[in-house]
C-alpha cells in the first residue's frame, strides 16, 4: 500500500513537528511519499527527506501554492492520487481545508481527526468534542485521512529519502490570496510544546493577559486562551484551545480562570499533567486537574511566576 | 441575490453524551436538540447580509429526519425567508450532505452558500469543503468576517498562524468560524412569523442522490477517563507538586 503525506508548509519551511507525526501514523499504512508544496518547497521538500520512514519526497514548487488555496493545492493532489491508497495529512487548518476538497473530487469521505490506525480500512476518531471513540470502517476506494498529531509521537529524522520535483497542476483560478495577519512570537508553537499556560474569561481583560504570558515565559511555554477569552479580545485566535480550536497534549497544561467547559476539555484533557487555577472550587475544570489550586489568579500566577 | 444556508439538526452543545454500554453508539433518546452552534451563525450572517441589503433572499436547508423542521423554523425565526428539509431517516454523511446540497444549488441558482465549519456532533469538518469541490466553486472556510462586493467575496479566515484574507468569484461557499457574529435571540413575534413562512420538503430520491453510507461504525467507546487529583493549598505546595511530578 502506498500513501501519499501532503506536509504542512508555511511560506516555504516545514512544520517538521506536525508532518512527522503525521509520518508515524501514516508509517503504519504502508510506503509514505510526502508532498511538499509551496511558492517556495525545496528547502521543506531538503527537510521532509531526513524523516525516517519516508521513502519519497515530491517538491511541487510553483507560485500557484504560495499561499496554499485549496482550489490548486486540491487540483494538484488529485492530479497525483492514482497511485495512492491513502491519501493524509496532519490535522492542520490547512489540510482541514484542503483534504475533504481533494475527497469529495475523488467521490470519497474524509476521515477527520484520526486518533489511532486500527487497519487499513479502520480508524479511531473522537466524536461530540471526544465524549465519545468511534471506530470506524471506510468502504471508499481511497481514503483520505487527517491526523490529530496530539496522539501520535514524531517520527525520527535520519532518514535520506529521495526528493523529485514535480510540475503545477491546473489552476483553477477561482480564489486569490489577500493578506495574512500573523503574529511571529519566540515562544514555542502551541501543538507541539510541552508546556502550556492558558488563560480563559477570569484574566478579566487584554492587559492582564500579560500575567498568564509571564508564567509561559517563565516555563518556556506556549500560551493557550479559550474561546471565551478570545471572543473577548484577551488573545488572537490562534490560541484558542478546544473542540473547535487547537488540540494540545503537553507534558504540562496550566489552566488559568478556565472554567473547564466540554469543549474546551476536549482539546486538552490528554495532556500529562493539568493544573488548574480557579477561585471557583466548584470549576468542573478541577475533575481533570492532577492538581487544582483554589485561589484568586491576580495573586496565584504572579506568585507562582516569582517562585519559579 | 440568493443565499443558501445548510442547517443541522445536533445534540445541543450542553448536553454530555454518554456512550451506550453496548457499544453501538451514543444514547441520544430524550436529550435537546439544538440548531449546530455554527449553522445559527451562518444564518445570522446572511440575515445580516439581506438587511444590508446585498442579499435578497436567504433559503435554509437542512437535511435528516422530520424533525429537522423545527430547526429550520429556528432558522427562519432568525430571519430565513423560507426552507427546505430534505427529509430522510437514513444515516447521512458529509459526502451525502454536499451531493444533495450541489442538487439543490442546481435547482435553486444561489450566488453564495454560507455554512458551518463543523457539525459538533461527528466534529467532521468537511461538508462545506466538499460541497465547493462538487460544484467547482471558490471555497473559504473558518471565515470570521465576510465582506460582499460586487461579483466577489473577501473572507477573513482563522487559521492556526492568524488571520488569512482571501477573495472569492462568486458563486462560492463560505464556512463559519466562532468570531464571525453573534447570532440574535429569536424573539417570540418572529418565532410566529417563522410558522407562516414556506418550508418545501423533500426526499433525496427527489434529487436523484444516492446517500449510502461510506463508513461504518464497528463500535463506540468511552474515552479514557481522568482520575481526578489533588487540591493544593498553596502557591508553594503547588511547585513542590510539580517538581515531584517531573513536571518542571
Ligand atoms: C460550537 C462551540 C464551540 C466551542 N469551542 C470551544 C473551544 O474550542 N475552546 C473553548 O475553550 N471553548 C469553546 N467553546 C466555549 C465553551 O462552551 C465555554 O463557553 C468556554 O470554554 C468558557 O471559557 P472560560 O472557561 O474562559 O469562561 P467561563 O466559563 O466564564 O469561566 C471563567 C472561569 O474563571 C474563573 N475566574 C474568574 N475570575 C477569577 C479570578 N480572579 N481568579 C481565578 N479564577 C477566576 C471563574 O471561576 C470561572 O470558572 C465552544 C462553544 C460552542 C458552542
Ligand atoms: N444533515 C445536514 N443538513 C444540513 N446541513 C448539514 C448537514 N450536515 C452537515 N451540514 C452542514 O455542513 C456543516 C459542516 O458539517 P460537518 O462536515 O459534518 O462537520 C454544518 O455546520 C452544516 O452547515
Amino acid at each position: 500500500m502506498a500513501v501519499l503525506l501532503l506536509a504542512e508548509v508555511t511560506d516555504g519551511a516545514l512544520s517538521m513537528d506536525a508532518t512527522a507525526k503525521a509520518v508515524s501514523a501514516a508509517a503504519k499504512l504502508g510506503d509514505v511519499t510526502v508532498l511538499c508544496a509551496g511558492a517556495k518547497a525545496a528547502d521543506a521538500a531538503k527537510e521532509a527527506a531526513t524523516i525516517a520512514g519516508v521513502s519519497k519526497v515530491l517538491c511541487a514548487e510553483d507560485a500557484l501554492y504560495g499561499h496554499r488555496l485549496a482550489e490548486p493545492t486540491a487540483a494538484l493532489i488529485v492530479s497525483l492520487a492514482g497511485s495512492y491508497s491513502h491519501i493524509v495529512a496532519p490535522a492542520t487548518t490547512d489540510a482541514k481545508n484542503i483534504l475533504p476538497r481533494v475527497a469529495a473530487l475523488l467521490d470519497v469521505m474524509v476521515l477527520s481527526d484520526v486518533t489511532a490506525v486500527v487497519d487499513a480500512d479502520t480508524f479511531e476518531r473522537p466524536i461530540y468534542a471526544g465524549n465519545a471513540i468511534q471506530t470506524v470502517k471506510s468502504s471508499d476506494a481511497k481514503k483520505v485521512i487527517t491526523f490529530r498529531t496530539s496522539t501520535f509521537d514524531a517520527a525520527a529524522t535520519g532518514g535520506s529519502a529521495s526528493v523529485e520535483n514535480i510540475g503545477a497542476a491546473d489552476n483553477p483560478g477561482l480564489s486569490a490570496w489577500v493578506e495574512d495577519k500573523t503574529a511571529t512570537s519566540d515562544r514555542p508553537e502551541l501543538t507541539s510544546a510541552g508546556i502550556v499556560v492558558s488563560g480563559g474569561r477570569g484574566v478579566g481583560s487584554k492587559d492582564d493577559f500579560a500575567i498568564i504570558e509571564a508564567l509561559a515565559d517563565k516555563l518556556g511555554a506556549a500560551v493557550g486562551a479559550s474561546r471565551a477569552a478570545v471572543d473577548s479580545g484577551y488573545a488572537p485566535n490562534d490560541w484558542q484551545v478546544g473542540q473547535t480550536g487547537k488540540v494540545v497534549a503537553p507534558n504540562l497544561y496550566v489552566a488559568v480562570g478556565i472554567s473547564g467547559a466540554i469543549q474546551h476539555l476536549a482539546g486538552m484533557k490528554d495532556s500529562k499533567v493539568i493544573v488548574a487555577i480557579n477561585k471557583d472550587e466548584e470549576a468542573p475544570i478541577f475533575q481533570v486537574a492532577d492538581f487544582g489550586l483554589v485561589a484568586d489568579l491576580f495573586s496565584a500566577v504572579p506568585e507562582l511566576t516569582g517562585k519559579l | 441575490m440568493k443565499v443558501l444556508v445548510p442547517v443541522k439538526r445536533v445534540v445541543d452543545y450542553n448536553v454530555k453524551v454518554r456512550v451506550k454500554s453496548d457499544g453501538t453508539g451514543v444514547d441520544i433518546a430524550n436529550v435537546k436538540m439544538s440548531m449546530n452552534p455554527f449553522d445559527e451563525i451562518a444564518v445570522e450572517e446572511a440575515v445580516r447580509l439581506r438587511e444590508k441589503g446585498v442579499v435578497t433572499e436567504v433559503i435554509a436547508v437542512s437535511c435528516g429526519v422530520t424533525q429537522c423542521t423545527e430547526t429550520l423554523r429556528t432558522a427562519m425565526a432568525i430571519g430565513a425567508d423560507r426552507a427546505i428539509l430534505v427529509e430522510t431517516n437514513a444515516e447521512l454523511q458529509p459526502l451525502a450532505v454536499a451531493k444533495l446540497l450541489k442538487a439543490l444549488a442546481e435547482k435553486e441558482g444561489p450566488h453564495l452558500f454560507i455554512m458551518g465549519k463543523q457539525a459538533i456532533d461527528d466534529d467532521s469538518n468537511q461538508t462545506g469543503q466538499m460541497l465547493a469541490a462538487l460544484l467547482d466553486w471558490p471555497q473559504a472556510t473558518f471565515a470570521s468576517k465576510v465582506e460582499m462586493t460586487g461579483d466577489t467575496v473577501n473572507v477573513t479566515r482563522e487559521v492556526d498562524g492568524g488571520l488569512e484574507t482571501l477573495a472569492l468569484q462568486l458563486p462560492a461557499v463560505v464556512t463559519t468560524d466562532l468570531r464571525l457574529n453573534e447570532p440574535r435571540y429569536v424573539t417570540l413575534p418572529n418565532i410566529m412569523k417563522a410558522k407562516k413562512k414556506p418550508l418545501d420538503e423533500k426526499t433525496p430520491a427527489d434529487y436523484g442522490v444516492d446517500v449510502t453510507p461510506r463508513l461504518s461504525v464497528a463500535k463506540t467507546t468511552e474515552p479514557e477517563a481522568r482520575k481526578a487529583g489533588v487540591i493544593v493549598k498553596t502557591v508553594d505546595e503547588l511547585v513542590a507538586k510539580l517538581k515531584e511530578a517531573g513536571a518542571i
